[in-house]
């Protein structure tokens, strides 16, 4: 009897991408896992809206700006369980590192003071256009938009640790931890 | 009736770039435009912090290479501690770091051809995009998947054992590094079971370049023709003039080989290089600064690097390398596709740097640190998988970042990705009454040969996600297509 496959969607929102190319750092395992797991809605494949529902969604990334929010929305209603995947989805990461300053400042830092541009804006141009996205006030960990299930640490978390927890969700199994797969950097 | 297609490549999903394209009442293309909507802010939020957090810091913007982030921020700060550029390191200090980039460029190649370019390459442009991503490849040619899957392993092990982690690791320092590579370490590589040894990846790099070949024989005219316009190259070169990825001069040159940047020195890369800021995109666009911003736009990458190189300073790889030039009778490349071809030779050349770098007793060296007078400034260059990589750092006598710019590869490359899209769209849509599939993969697929991380990223294992939009001037969805 053919086993029902488990259905896997990914979205990586304000994250570096470290931590999708961690998944792809099972290496060989990777080929097993196909066997074993469907993607549906993921950058690594061409479904673009969830098609049906999925049982494990993985964030990569924290909530910078409008998008990223409605996507995680979208994530959580699609998704029977939800993970906070890397230190960006779970507190924010390297780009929370804005919040406190005002936005004004940063964009007045690239655009306009940097080495390579400063003399040569005179007409102060901005980046303002509709097309791009609203940014946020803050940037936003994940579980303060969304109720978050699992939260894997790690920046990016390691592959045998990723690995692991898809095991462990696919097969029902208790998750093992040894103590040198969790890493908090 | 006038109409605005909205590709969004990457914002649905990953929110990093999309693509809009204006078409008039005749279906003319009258502007079309990649937008990056991404911003973090980097610039302003380093502030305050103290300078040599800077390496481990800003690679966390790019989980795609980070080593190139943070090898270039750690030449920025041998400048500051004193230790100079190039030549001013211990022996042991800049071959583990070389060891390190040009395992990262290794792995990033293999990544990019194995998971990106094979499946167009093995299915089609025009395929049918269920099928267009590396499980399919994984299906019907697991050897090449496998290759492709122990080729990236083997370059992010070296990078483990040179950084410490696969993924932003830590092994540069201002003026140095924080650990050589043992014998042991090093036994791990050289004498590691097929085919997991530099030998079977050199063998590995030649066979991706066969299989190349042999694809553009057969579709010489689709690789000679798309997306093909003239444009000025920049890249690092060393002193000889041999390409080198880790260290040089910047040079640029036109699309006939004019030389416009001879050989400069880049701490002073701003008297060079200016960017312009536009509205609809938070990537801002370089060019040279004699040339102004209409003329002076470049391309950087393999493709710009081959052509800005006059010899490759491996074997193997200078081999291809002539067989390549006489393609276009030594003149400058300007062919988008063969993009892939000149990284290919790239990913030869990293293996047999691998193999030799393995074998020279300076890895094991104890020199690690060298240090001198303090500066207030520091400017560090690289050529990263991509291409050309700025990191400029300022600090004030607290030793705090007090100022910081980038100019990452994929924005080197902002310009020519616009012009290449405009190319594909005015070639294949015009006066066209349907939007069809392969015409929308087209645009990605020019986009793509020039690997920027936005799609790079989400092409790790397949396709890019694509939402267009046929919109009529006043703003109205008439049409919508999502793959
Ligand atoms: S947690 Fe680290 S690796 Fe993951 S997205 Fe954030 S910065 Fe990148």
């Amino acid at each position: 009897m053919e086993r029902k496959k488990i259905i896997v969607a990914t979205a990586s929102l304000a994250g570096c991408f470290g931590c999708h190319m961690s998944i792809l750092d099972i290496d060989e395992r990777i080929l097993s896992l196909i066997d074993l797991v469907d993607f549906n809605k993921s950058p690594i494949n061409d479904i673009k809206k969830f098609t049906e529902y999925c049982d494990i969604g993985i964030i990569e990334g924290s909530c910078c700006n409008s998008e990223n929010v409605h996507v995680l929305k979208e994530f959580r209603k699609n998704c029977r369980t939800l993970i906070s995947l890397g230190e960006c989805a779970i507190m924010g990461g390297v780009p929370a590192m804005r919040n406190g300053i005002p936005i004004r400042e940063c964009i007045e830092e690239a655009y306009l003071n940097s080495p390579s541009v400063k003399g040569h804006n005179p007409e102060m141009v901005l980046p303002n256009d509709p097309e791009l996205p609203m940014l946020l006030d803050r940037v936003y960990p994940c579980h303060e938009i969304v109720k978050i299930d699992y939260f894997l640490p790690g920046c990016p978390p390691r592959a045998d640790l990723i690995y692991a927890a898809l095991e462990a969700l696919i097969t029902g199994n208790e998750m093992k931890l040894p103590y040198e797969i969790v890493k908090y950097d | 009736m006038a109409q605005k297609i909205t590709i969004e490549p990457v914002t649905r999903v990953e929110g990093h770039g999309k693509v809009t394209i204006h078409l008039d009442e005749k279906g003319n293309v009258v502007r079309s435009r990649l937008h990056i909507v991404e911003f973090r802010g980097f610039e302003r939020f380093i502030q305050g912090r103290p300078y040599w957090e800077a390496p481990v810091l800003v690679q966390r913007l790019c989980g795609i290479c980070p080593v190139s982030h943070h090898l270039a921020a750690a030449k920025a700060l041998d400048v500051i501690v004193g230790a100079g550029t190039g030549t001013g390191l211990s022996h042991t200090a800049e071959k583990i770091r070389r060891l390190m980039h040009y395992a990262q460029i290794f792995q990033s190649h293999a990544l990019h051809f194995f998971h990106l370019a094979s499946p167009d390459l093995l299915f089609g442009v025009d395929a049918d995009p269920k099928v267009r991503n590396i499980i399919s490849v994984a299906r019907v040619n697991k050897e090449l998947a496998v290759q492709g899957v122990l080729m990236r392993k083997f370059g992010q092990e070296l990078i483990q054992a040179t950084a410490g982690k696969k993924i932003h690791g830590t092994g540069a320092i201002p003026g140095g590094v924080n650990k050589n590579l043992s014998e042991e370490e090093r036994d791990k590589f050289t004498k590691g079971a097929a085919p997991m040894n530099p030998g079977a990846m050199v063998a590995w790099a030649e066979e991706a370049i066969d299989f190349f070949k042999q694809y553009y024989k057969k579709n010489k005219e689709f690789i000679d023709t798309f997306s093909v316009f003239p444009s000025n190259h920049l890249s690092l070169v060393r002193k000889d003039g041999a390409l080198d990825l880790y260290h040089g001069n910047i040079r640029a040159i036109d699309s006939e080989g004019k030389v416009i940047l001879h050989d400069v020195d880049y701490q002073e890369y701003f008297n060079y290089i200016h960017e312009e800021v536009r509205s609809w995109s938070y990537m801002k666009f370089p060019y040279i600064a004699e040339l102004g911003e209409t003329e002076g736009w470049y391309r950087v990458g393999p493709l710009a690097r081959l052509n800005t190189c006059n010899f490759i300073p491996t074997p193997l790889a200078q081999k291809e390398f002539e067989q390549y030039k006489a393609n276009t009778d030594g003149k400058p490349n300007n062919m988008c596709m063969h993009t892939h071809y000149a990284r290919l030779i790239e990913l030869l050349h990293a293996a047999e740097v691998i193999k030799d770098l393995l074998n020279d007793s300076d890895l094991q060296g104890n020199e690690l640190v060298r240090r001198g007078e303090k500066k207030h400034e520091g400017v560090g260059v690289i050529e990263a998988p991509r291409g050309t990589l700025f990191h400029h750092y300022r600090i004030n006598d607290n030793d705090q970042v007090a100022m910081a710019n980038l100019i990452v590869s994929t924005t080197n490359n902002n310009e020519p990705m616009n012009r290449a899209v405009n190319h594909v769209a005015k070639t294949m849509m015009t006066g066209k009454k349907e939007i069809t599939e392969p015409m929308m993969n087209a645009i990605e697929v020019a986009i793509r040969a020039y690997d920027p991380c936005l799609s790079c990223a989400t092409h790790a294992m397949g396709e890019m996600p694509l939402h267009i939009q046929v919109i009529t001037a006043d703003g109205m969805v008439v049409d919508e297509i999502k793959r």
